[in-house]
């Protein structure tokens, strides 16, 4: 199972790097870490190794590229017909589920960190003295919670995949539902009472960040739990062809 | 082993009430080339589908290499190839990483992988192209790649969708040779579907003819051809309209054309011919040629299909 799992993931890593050809490719990196190994962390300064807001942003790189990746996935191997083929070889359909989620993981998170270093290495530039780590909860949490933060956007953007019969329309759902992950907690808080909102911000607030992290990652961690197992019930290959 | 490298009984397959293969009896030897022949919607692809056991049966079973399709389908994918309906490559990959990548799925060795690829690719001339994106191959290069990967395992059963569909005469025919060979030499048996029954009669020792699900005629293309029976083509002098009366209303004969100095008379299988070119001449008609033919393929083809219409 495990060296099919590989296989897959081999062609998956093959099929992203070359999504827009060698040059895109290169220019598609350029950019991305431009912005979030470079710009960002300027903008941030300090903050970029301390502040919690800082571990925010770590958290959602991953899940703007993993999401758009993993659209592609089943929707674009039935969009080039090339599922069935896939789907008639010795594969079992687990292998083939999970050696693209983690490609698409593997291949977020690597993004995710790549900007983390080159965000450190950037601030570290142009504040003088000696060099600064990231404080503790960040060096810890930023690397985990990135990590299952990508499971989570491979876990949804596997089923949107299932279902939507093009890549753009699974990108379309993916780029909608992103956007409802951060409006709907955002006008949501606006829409309650004041009180209301005072007590959630200081409680928010007064939370440890230890701990705070700990209880996202277990949260995190059972999400991915039952989307993955979701998506290993519903990849069943007559379904796939019928479909 | 001496059983069937395919065998189905009583096979149906229904989508929402409508039979794509409809009660399939159907046997395959080992080491042949078996065509199956059939119009677009004919059932065909289905049929793959069920053989492969990517799709369930409504009814009947099927054996695939001594496999049950619904209980051991794992066991059937892990021994065949396949090139269905579309090529399935990957547009982005090279036709090399194409190839790497099933190569890897069928588990070759990393040096058998790599000496399997290199022989393969200049087989079907496409080495000097290995590094390309598949995307930027011809059609009828994608399709030489395509029946590369389903054969790249030396597989004992491959299955076929119109693998000759784009290709150019002098490829299609190199390929004829390639699939020929692989059954002659290798031993493989290959199950193929083509439009092409001039393909079917030059590389198959069976076809099956399937018409809405239903499985019309199996044989070598010799035993169908001789179910269309006799063809006499006679040229000559004074074959008039007299003549061609005189001709059908005979028992053997079944239906004439009369062309400018010419007659062509389909004949009842076995119908003897030395009567009725006895019965022209004494009608006064001056015989310059005489010419015994069979039905082509596809007249059999299309007469079975027809007759299944009405």
């Amino acid at each position: 199972m495990m060296h099919d799992v590989l296989t897959v993931f081999w062609k998956e890593g093959k099929e992203i790097l070359e999504m827009n050809g060698p040059r895109g490719g290169f220019i598609r990196l350029l950019i991305w870490f431009g912005v979030f190994g470079v710009f960002l962390p300027l903008e941030l300064g300090e903050a970029w190794l301390s502040s919690p807001a800082a571990l925010l942003l770590w958290v959602w790189f991953p899940i703007f590229v993993v999401a758009n990746t993993t659209a592609g996935t089943v929707a674009g191997e039935r969009e080039h017909h090339t599922l069935e083929t896939l789907l008639a070889s010795r594969l079992p359909d687990r292998a083939v589920l999970f050696g693209k989620v983690w490609a698409a993981v593997a291949y977020g998170w690597l993004l995710t960190l790549g900007s983390i270093v080159m965000g450190v290495i950037t601030v570290n530039l142009v504040m003088p003295g000696a060099f600064r780590f990231p404080a503790p909860l960040l060096a810890a949490g930023g690397p985990l919670l990135s990590l299952l933060a990508a499971i989570t956007a491979a876990g949804i953007g596997v089923h949107v995949s299932l279902y939507a019969p093009t890549v753009r329309q699974a990108q379309q759902t993916l780029s909608l539902a992103t956007l409802l992950l951060f409006l709907v907690p955002t006008f949501g808080a606006q829409a309650l009472p004041s009180g209301m909102r005072a007590r959630l911000a200081a409680a928010v607030s007064d939370l440890p960040a230890g701990r705070a992290v700990v209880a996202a990652a277990f949260v995190l961690a059972f999400l991915d739990a039952i989307l993955l197992a979701a998506a290993a019930a519903r990849f069943r290959r007559e379904r796939l062809i019928l479909d | 082993m001496t059983e069937a490298a395919i065998k189905t009984t009583d096979l149906t397959k229904e989508f929402r009430g409508l039979r794509a293969v409809d009660g399939l009896d159907l046997e395959v030897p080992r080491g042949i080339v078996f065509g199956f022949l059939g119009p677009n919607g004919a059932g065909k692809t289905t049929t793959i589908r069920l053989l492969l056991g990517l799709i369930a049966p409504t009814a009947g079973r099927a054996e695939v290499l001594g496999f049950d399709t619904r209980t051991e389908a794992c066991e059937i994918r892990a021994r065949v190839g396949a090139l269905l309906e579309h090529d399935g490559l990957y547009e982005r990959l090279s036709a090399e990483d194409n190839l790497e990548f099933y190569a890897r799925i069928w588990r070759l060795p990393p040096q058998a992988r790599r000496d399997r690829i290199k022989e393969i690719l200049t087989h079907f001339g496409l080495w000097e192209r290995r590094r390309e994106r598949t995307g930027a191959l011809s059609r009828g290069m994608k399709r030489k790649l395509a029946v590369a990967r389903a054969v790249l395992h030396r597989p004992p059963l491959v299955f076929l969708d119109e693998p000759t569909s784009g290709l150019d005469p002098v490829a299609a025919a190199s390929l004829r040779e390639d699939l020929r060979s692989l059954a002659e030499r290798e031993g493989a048996t290959v199950f193929l579907t083509t439009h092409n029954l001039d393909e079917a009669e030059k590389i198959c020792a069976l076809v099956g003819v399937i018409h809405k699900g239903r499985l019309l005629a199996v044989g070598s293309p010799e035993e169908l051809k001789a179910r269309g029976g006799e063809r006499l083509e006679i040229a000559g002098r004074g074959l008039d309209e007299r003549v061609a009366a005189l001709l059908s209303a005979r028992n053997e004969v079944l239906a004439i054309t009369r062309e400018e100095g010419r007659l062509t008379l389909d004949l009842r299988p076995g119908a003897d011919q030395a009567p009725l070119v006895r019965a022209m001449v004494e009608a006064g008609v001056e015989v310059e040629e005489v010419r015994k033919t069979r039905a082509s393929l596809e007249e059999v083809f299309l007469a079975l299909v027809e007759e299944e219409r009405r």
